[in-house]
């Protein structure tokens, strides 16, 4: 495969697809971004299929010189190849759980296909300027998307997603305009081992934060993500939940820790303290809420938590979990925000208590509404344990307290999905109309299984998924070594005892 | 330095200039129905002078080999570059004047001879290496100006911007002589390059008032905050196409003669003046963001936009080097190019009897009613923010570049925070397009020549544009170089 240019061409058929939907109608149109994402899908599997795990650090790198001031940069390692993938695969699902959208089916879908365009270029681009026009332009099909397509309140919530985002985004800008000017490349590679200086790290540092705290999002600069959620279409949901949440955590891992080592050490209490009151706070939050999307959007706020917690424990285990768990919530909030407009699509209300019972009615429904909320809790077996597994066992080693708090939220998020399943799912049938749901038909079988086998597969044979990154986690948590934290809970080794002591000594010990 | 060197150097001023006057005697003996022809002939002699000029510009020409008439006027690749701009946005104000002035009854012969004459002066500004060629240009095209902001004569409005225009212009003219001739009677001469010479030893304090009044009155002319009251009105009120050859080359002119003063007259004198124009960026940003928030009706908006994004360029006239005024240029060209789209776009804008559509509120729904004309706002305003991958970020990125690069990173930091202000009133319109509900006020037909200005600015502000970056790159260094070597 060596010299294709897999990438553009993986950017390229969603783009050309994306300008065939705004001049198409519907029905065209939904076939059409149908064949581009499943199109894209299987490059992805062709992609993963030729990277060569263990081979160099970037693979299929493309170069082309053709503008001023920032070159078609493009490359990927093991990290951005599983967010890749991650997009590919929820894409196709997004577009099939987009039946119930009926105006401007056309644009509708050239938004979409613009957003999986930009996504993918996010995670491909090696420069660092290229890097940012992918991540900040998909600003403006996600504001359409919202806008067009949301519910009651779509005109606040595209306006708060829009200008949050901007205002991250722009500070960012500045620090890398800096950055450029000192180091003198835009190379995103080169960057990643450049070495700034300690004084300048904790302001650049503080300045890609900016974004990337509102891109993921953490407390307190998360409540755009609520009201973006429930007003965006279902298939909003999904890519907002699946993809471009996983943005701020990729921006972290790429630039922040390898970038700015000290600084990161330095503002890891900070990036604790607020994971610590995120979990606990928005959790509580998720617990009280009555509507199921917004439900899940808090419970996105905790795990992303989980996440940001395990990228700045400083080791590989808290790396590596933290990556699991952004896949396993991209499958796994993706499909919770599926289950909900399955039934948003027959009854059109997300009031909690309107259904009950459902389980009665809607049995295969039940069943792997319940798969996706055991993998959201983390129950062994199912992705979302492994990544928050190993992301709590990677802080416990760094700092006690934050391992302890960050795991109420487990059993927090136990709380509020259960309680949620057994109010939607169990219970009497309160509401005629809810009782007389069909089940599960063919379409959104399609859509729920590979996400159900999806999470199945990461749940008991993550290796797949570690493997292609273990190298470049390896290679960060190299570069972080110089300046990682002393952990409150390093065991220290006890006096070993000679064989031969006496027994006085020995009985004191006791 | 002969005549004839001299004359020949100003060969594109001497063509405008007497294809003017022979346009102004056709329009005296054929009267109202030769406007057809005169405006013909005007966008010729205006498309003939930028080819005049483009062999400067090509060939990098600076130096001292390119100026004429002993310094007064510059014909090199920084005037060439302005010029071309110049020109072609004149004629382009021209092409889609007619449609619009004849509804009115007013396109008469007189309007293309006066845009002619007013790019003619708009071309001396950018070109002026003296105080006095700066001001003979400067007055000649603010004359011609004056009478196209009132030239729809039966309409109110048009006269009041015409009014307003002349007496706030003169008085800025007024503050501008004022400067100028502290400034000449504290260096002695009128020459930028003698002022620079002569400051060369420290600046008194006489002539750093002599800088505050000329930079008073180029603010003026720019529209920059605090000198942009008159902005609004004469935007809404003057015809929609004379708003848009305003916004487009006396936008132009004004840049560039400003950087002609400050970069070449006072260019060592950078940190006397560094701080008013950090102060008159940063106002523009935020004053033209939030002043165009409230407003209802497009021309208004566009007008505080332009204040807006006259902050922005005049960041990088705060880096004040190559780099710097580089970043300037390339600014202008894509502004140049998002005004004429979003001015070709809105005159566009008509309802069933032809009139033009002004208040925002009645576009509401326009992509569900006209798709194309609504992507096309959609990809100016988006732009206009400067969100990339639409080539508008990249004019932002630039002079902030420029900022950052000159060490100058709390300025960058406020102008792009103050950035977000701005776009939130784009995005209204971009709401009230697309997310409303149709109110179908929109109906008129349009002729090809808005559709083709409109179709290629367009797809020259899509991401399609960066190709053309590294070419245009070269050109506005060759030009920012050749700002520094005119001394």
């Amino acid at each position: 495969m060596s010299g294709f240019p897999i990438l553009s061409l993986m950017l390229a058929v969603p783009l050309a697809a994306a300008l065939a939907c705004l001049f198409l109608e519907a029905k065209a149109a939904r076939t059409v971004a149908l064949l581009a994402t499943l199109a894209d899908l299987a490059l992805g599997v062709v992609l993963w299929a030729n990277f060569d795990i263990g081979g160099p650090q970037w693979q299929f790198t493309e170069r082309l010189e053709i503008f001023s001031g920032f070159s078609w940069a493009l490359g990927i390692d093991g990290i951005a190849l599983l967010l890749i993938m991650l997009s590919v695969f929820l894409m196709p699902i997004c577009i099939g759980a987009s039946r119930s959208i009926e105006k401007r089916v056309g644009e509708y879908m050239a938004a979409f296909l613009a957003v999986e365009t930009l996504m993918l270029g996010v995670f491909m681009a090696q420069d660092i300027f290229l890097f940012y026009m992918f991540f900040e332009a998909g600003l403006i099909p996600m504001y359409l998307i919202i806008g067009i397509w949301g519910g009651a309140d779509r005109i606040y919530a595209s306006y708060k997603f829009f200008l949050y985002t901007l205002l991250g985004s722009v500070l960012m800008l500045v620090a890398m305009l800096w950055m450029v000017n000192t180091a003198g490349t835009n190379d995103i590679p080169t960057l990643m081992a450049y070495d700034f200086p300690p004084s300048a790290q904790n302001w650049l540092w503080l300045a890609f934060f900016a974004s990337f705290a509102v891109k993921m999002p953490m407390w307190p600069v998360h409540t755009w993500l609520p009201a973006a959620h429930v007003q965006a279409p279902t298939a909003g949901s999904v890519i907002l939940a699946g993809v471009l949440l996983k943005m701020g955590g990729y921006g972290f891992i790429r630039f922040s820790l390898p970038m700015f080592p000290e600084a990161s050490v330095y503002f890891a209490p900070l990036v604790w303290g607020l994971s610590m009151a995120a979990v606990v706070i928005t959790s509580l939050i998720a617990l009280v809420q009555s509507d199921m999307k917004k439900l899940i959007a808090y419970s996105s706020v905790a795990h992303m938590a989980i996440v940001t917690i395990g990228l700045f424990a400083f080791n590989v285990q808290g790396l590596e979990g933290s990556m699991l768990v952004m896949l396993s919530h991209g499958l796994v909030s993706g499909a919770l925000f599926l289950c909900v407009g399955v039934i948003y699509d027959r009854l059109h209300t997300r009031e909690i208590d309107r259904y009950g019972g459902l389980a009665i009615n809607m049995p295969r429904y039940a069943l792997f509404f319940l798969l996706f909320t055991m993998a959201s809790i983390g129950l062994p077996g199912t992705s979302g344990f492994v990544g928050e597994f190993l992301s709590l066992g990677g802080i416990y080693q760094v700092s006690t307290w934050a391992a302890l708090i960050c795991t109420t939220g487990i059993i927090l998020g136990a709380a509020y999905m259960l309680y949620l399943y057994r109010r939607v799912v169990f219970g009497e049938q309160k509401n005629a109309d809810a009782a007389a749901m069909p089940d599960l038909d063919g379409r959104e079988l399609a859509m729920v299984v590979p996400l159900a086998l999806a999470a199945l597969w990461m749940g008991i044979y993550p290796e797949s998924f570690i493997a292609p990154m273990r190298a470049d986690i390896a290679a960060l948590d190299a570069r972080l070594a110089r300046a990682k934290p002393q952990g409150d809970s390093a065991p220290t080794p006890g006096k070993v005892k000679p064989a031969h002591t006496d027994d006085s000594a020995h009985g004191g010990s006791h | 330095m002969d005549w004839s060197h001299s004359l020949r150097l100003i060969a594109p001023e001497e063509t405008l200039s007497i294809a003017g006057l022979i346009l102004l005697l056709i329009a005296a003996w054929g009267g109202d129905k030769a406007s057809r022809l005169i405006s013909i002939l005007a966008v010729a002699a205006l498309v003939g002078a930028s080819f005049l000029v483009a062999p400067a510009l090509c060939q990098g020409a600076m130096g001292p080999d390119y100026a004429a008439f002993f310094g007064q006027v510059h014909a090199d690749a920084f005037s060439s570059f302005a010029k071309i701009l110049i020109y072609l946005s004149a004629a382009s104000a021209l092409v889609v004047a007619p449609a619009f002035l004849n509804r009115l009854g007013a396109m008469r012969p007189e309007f293309p001879v006066l845009i002619v004459f007013a790019a003619l002066g708009s071309g001396m500004m950018v070109s002026a290496g003296d105080l006095l060629a700066l001001y003979i240009g400067l007055e000649m095209n603010s004359l011609a100006a004056y009478v196209l902001a009132s030239f729809a004569r039966t309409d109110d409005r048009s006269a009041e911007a015409g009014l307003k225009y002349f007496v706030l212009g003169a008085l800025a003219s007024g503050i501008l002589l004022f400067g100028m001739s502290l400034t000449y009677g504290f260096t002695g001469t009128t020459a930028f390059s003698g002022i620079d010479a002569s400051l060369a030893g420290g600046l008194s304090t006489g002539a750093l008032f002599g800088i505050v009044f000329i930079l008073a009155g180029l603010a003026f002319k720019i529209s920059a905050v605090p000198f942009h009251m008159w902005t609004p009105d004469v935007y809404e009120g003057a015809p929609t196409p004379v708003t848009k050859f305003f916004a487009t080359s006396g936008k132009v002119a004004a840049i560039g003669l400003t950087m002609r003063v400050m970069l070449g007259a006072f260019g060592d004198q950078v940190d006397a003046w560094r701080q008013i124009i950090v102060f008159v960026a940063l106002a523009s940003i935020v004053v033209g963001a939030l002043g165009a928030i409230g407003q209802k009706n497009i021309k208004r908006l566009m007008a505080y936009s332009s204040i807006n994004n006259v902050g922005f360029i005049l960041i990088g006239l705060a880096a004040a080097n190559v780099q710097g005024a580089s970043a300037m240029l390339f600014y202008l060209v894509l502004y140049i190019a998002m005004t004429v789209a979003g001015f070709a776009a809105m005159l566009m804008l008509k309802d069933e009897n032809g009139n033009q559509v002004e208040e925002i509120a009645k576009f509401s729904g326009l992509s569900r009613t006209r798709p194309g004309l609504a992507l096309a706002l959609a990809i100016v305003m988006f732009s206009l923010a400067g969100i990339p991958p639409l080539f508008g970020f990249w004019g932002k990125f630039l002079v902030f570049k420029a900022a950052v690069d000159a060490d100058m990173m709390a300025l960058a930091f406020l102008g792009f925070a103050a950035s977000v202000i701005g776009a939130f009133y784009y995005l209204k319109i971009v709401k009230v397009i697309y997310f409303d509900e149709p109110a179908d006020a929109v109906k008129g037909e349009n002729d090809i020549w808005h559709k083709a200005i409109l179709v290629v600015t367009c797809v020259f502000i899509s991401p399609l544009g960066y190709l053309a970056s590294g070419w245009l790159q070269g050109l506005t260094d060759t030009a920012a170089t050749a700002l520094f070597q005119a001394l």
